[in-house]
């Protein structure tokens, strides 16, 4: 981090009378008793983050007046390289935009060139796709309500967040054989069926979950410090917040009833399965955390009911060797962890993607930034940063 | 810009390309979509000039000069509260035509030799698109308008969504085009001296022009291309 003091310094000027300037520093200090602005950059590089962010915020003692994000130090371009590539092949790079959810990016695109092929996943290739979407889902989250302790000075949340998401990694690991990057969606299928013993052990893995949530909830959302540091700052407005583009958690937690799983065109299996949308009316930092919690458990109770209700059969379908797109365009969508996560896939009936334009969740939700850091205490910057949970290849994609 | 808008019709999808006969059947128009349309129809008049329902979405298409109203009307007569994104399509095929370097290069998937326009057709080379969605009633459209190849421009919608500034901000530098109203055009994820824009057609992909892809990419004319894969899986293996 650098600073950059834009008020005039007299270290250096020794031409002047001592006197004189003792003179001066009353005068400073009697009659004008602001301080000038800094220019403070908070980032790009930081130990903590992965990824670069970079925010240059004005600030007028501790208070920010203007903050800025500078972003696209991880843009790698990935709606130019989709043109280049082969619908399969697109999968592969759309793992790494958000690298903690990477099966949640898949099913979108794979949704999208599946509807226009015309063609249907099976249903055990269904279920076995929710699971793993909720599966990262939930490691996605743990991480979170380890990590935002950690941004306001806990230090143990951390700990319990990333142990506790091993064993879904461990999971998603054992199924797919990635633990970051699957890579497991087919056009029309899943590349494998599970493991034997997956289902049982996935089934026992859930009560780790809603134990972490436990955890979680007595030893974060029960601490008066971390209330006291999250509550009443950065409140966004559920009309502001729609506008600006903000979805996920981070809208439910402004109040807005509005999750893709139950309210978009169906997809995977959600319409069959019982579940709560989850909102909060405060929209502060400490209802993000609140609904995020409760969105793990929510989870965790899905990925059981698809764990009763799996049927057997294949895990493909019919698909050619080769896969060639019809022409057409389509919009597809899916409620990711992180948001509202889309792709508009424009087809010219070839084995690649004519445009691919990739509508990622971070880079609306870090949009408001602006808006919301104006006026909060430098502090706050941080709780703020924490409770909305980027990912920064997915706002630089 | 077409001499004559057509009025859009709900439930006459746009006659399929005879080209691709394994085009899925036109989706049935959805009571949502009518809806939308009738709205559409009545605020912007003739404004629009070809709707087209999609696959549960509505792409419309309207003139450049009612781009700014359309965005109007979808936020207050459609409850479009939510600004999903902006952005742009070059429809000029990239200059690389498929087969073009017939000795082998075979680095890229195939790709359109000619100019053909996507759902709601295209009057030219440049069109901006932007996904609207609606919270409370729960639904969405994509509005298209053409812009001037030479001179692409069009009214900004920060005014509407202030979420369209990065969206706009990224569309200015990765096609070029102008958003008049907009607060501040600047660079958003490109570096400061960087020249071009990159999400045109005829803007290579730098890292292939140094570097020819080392495998095949386009598997189109391997022999096998006729077998069908049968990937019938163990069935009754639940193993639960």
């Amino acid at each position: 981090m650098s600073t950059t003091d834009t008020t005039a310094s007299g270290a250096s000027d020794f031409a002047i009378d001592p006197a004189s300037m003792r003179h001066l520093a009353e005068a400073r200090v009697n009659v004008e008793l602001d301080t000038g602005d800094m220019v403070l950059n908070l980032g790009p590089q930081h130990p903590a983050t992965h990824g670069t962010l970079r925010l240059v915020v004005r600030l007028d003692g501790e208070r920010v007046i203007s903050a800025d994000p500078v972003i696209g130090y991880m843009h790698r371009g990935y709606e130019k390289i989709t043109e280049f590539r082969t619908y399969p092949q697109v999968t592969t790079l759309i793992n790494r935009i958000d690298w903690l959810s990477s099966f949640a990016n898949e099913v979108p695109f794979v949704a999208a060139a599946e509807k226009l092929m015309d063609v249907e996943a099976p249903p055990r290739a269904q279920y076995i796709r929710t699971i793993l979407t909720e599966l990262s889902r939930i490691a996605t989250f743990l991480l979170f309500l380890g990590e935002m302790g950690l941004q306001v000075g806990a230090l143990t949340p951390a700990f319990y967040g990333f142990r506790d998401r091993e064993h879904i990694l461990n999971l998603i690991e054992s199924a797919t054989g990635g633990r970051f990057h699957p890579n497991f969606n087919r056009i029309g299928g899943l590349k494998d069926d599970l493991p034997w013993g997956w289902l049982a052990e996935c089934r026992s893995t859930m009560q780790i979950v809603f134990d972490a949530c436990d955890t979680f909830e007595n030893l974060v959302l029960g601490n008066e410090i971390f209330a006291a540091r999250c509550k009443g700052i950065g409140i966004i407005p559920p009309e502001l917040g729609a506008a600006y583009g903000v979805s996920g958690s981070n809208l439910r937690a402004s109040g807005v009833d509005w999750d893709l799983r139950r309210d978009g065109d169906p997809y995977l299996v959600y319409s069959e399965l019982d579940f709560k949308v989850w909102t909060h009316s405060d929209g502060d930092s400490f209802a993000r955390y609140w609904v995020r919690l409760q969105e793990t458990r929510e989870s965790a109770r899905m990925v059981l009911q698809c764990l009763d209700a799996i049927p057997a059969g294949p895990i493909m379908t019919k698909v050619p060797l080769i896969i060639k797109v019809p022409k057409g365009e389509i919009w597809a969508e899916t409620e990711n962890p992180l948001g509202q996560m889309g792709y508009y896939v424009v087809s010219k009936g070839g084995t690649g993607p004519f445009r691919v334009k990739i509508r990622s969740a971070s880079f609306s939700n870090v949009s408001i930034l602006p808006w919301l850091l104006q006026g909060v205490y430098v502090p706050d910057v941080i709780t703020i940063l924490a409770s909305l949970y980027f990912i920064l290849g997915d706002i630089d994609r | 810009m077409p001499d004559e808008p057509v009025t859009p019709e709900a439930g006459t999808p746009e006659a399929a390309p005879p080209a691709l006969p394994d085009a899925p059947a036109p989706v049935p128009v959805s009571a949502g979509a009518e809806e939308i349309l009738a709205t559409l129809n009545s605020a912007l008049g003739d404004a629009i000039i070809e709707a087209q329902p999609l696959f549960g979405d509505v792409v419309v298409r309207v003139r450049t000069d009612a781009w700014l109203r359309a965005g109007e009307v979808a936020r207050d007569q459609l409850d479009c509260d939510y600004l999903s994104f902006i952005s742009g399509i070059d429809w000029m095929p990239a200059p690389k035509e498929e087969g073009a370097e017939a000795d082998g290069d075979t680095s890229t998937p195939a790709q359109p030799t000619e100019m053909t326009p996507g759902a709601a057709g295209a009057a030219g080379r440049f069109q901006v698109f932007a996904h609207v969605q609606s919270t409370t009633r729960k639904w969405g459209m994509t509005f298209k308008a053409d812009l001037d190849e030479n001179n692409p421009s069009v009214d900004s919608w920060v005014s509407l969504y202030p979420g369209a500034n990065w969206h706009e901000r990224e569309c200015a530098e990765m096609f070029g085009f102008g958003f008049v109203g907009h607060p501040g055009l600047r660079l958003l994820f490109l570096p400061a001296a960087f020249e071009g824009h990159p999400l045109r057609k005829d803007f290579p992909l730098l890292a292939r022009v140094v570097k020819p892809w080392p495998g095949i990419v386009n598997v189109e004319g391997m022999p096998e291309t006729a077998a069908v894969a049968t990937e019938e899986a163990d069935s009754g293996d639940t193993n639960a």
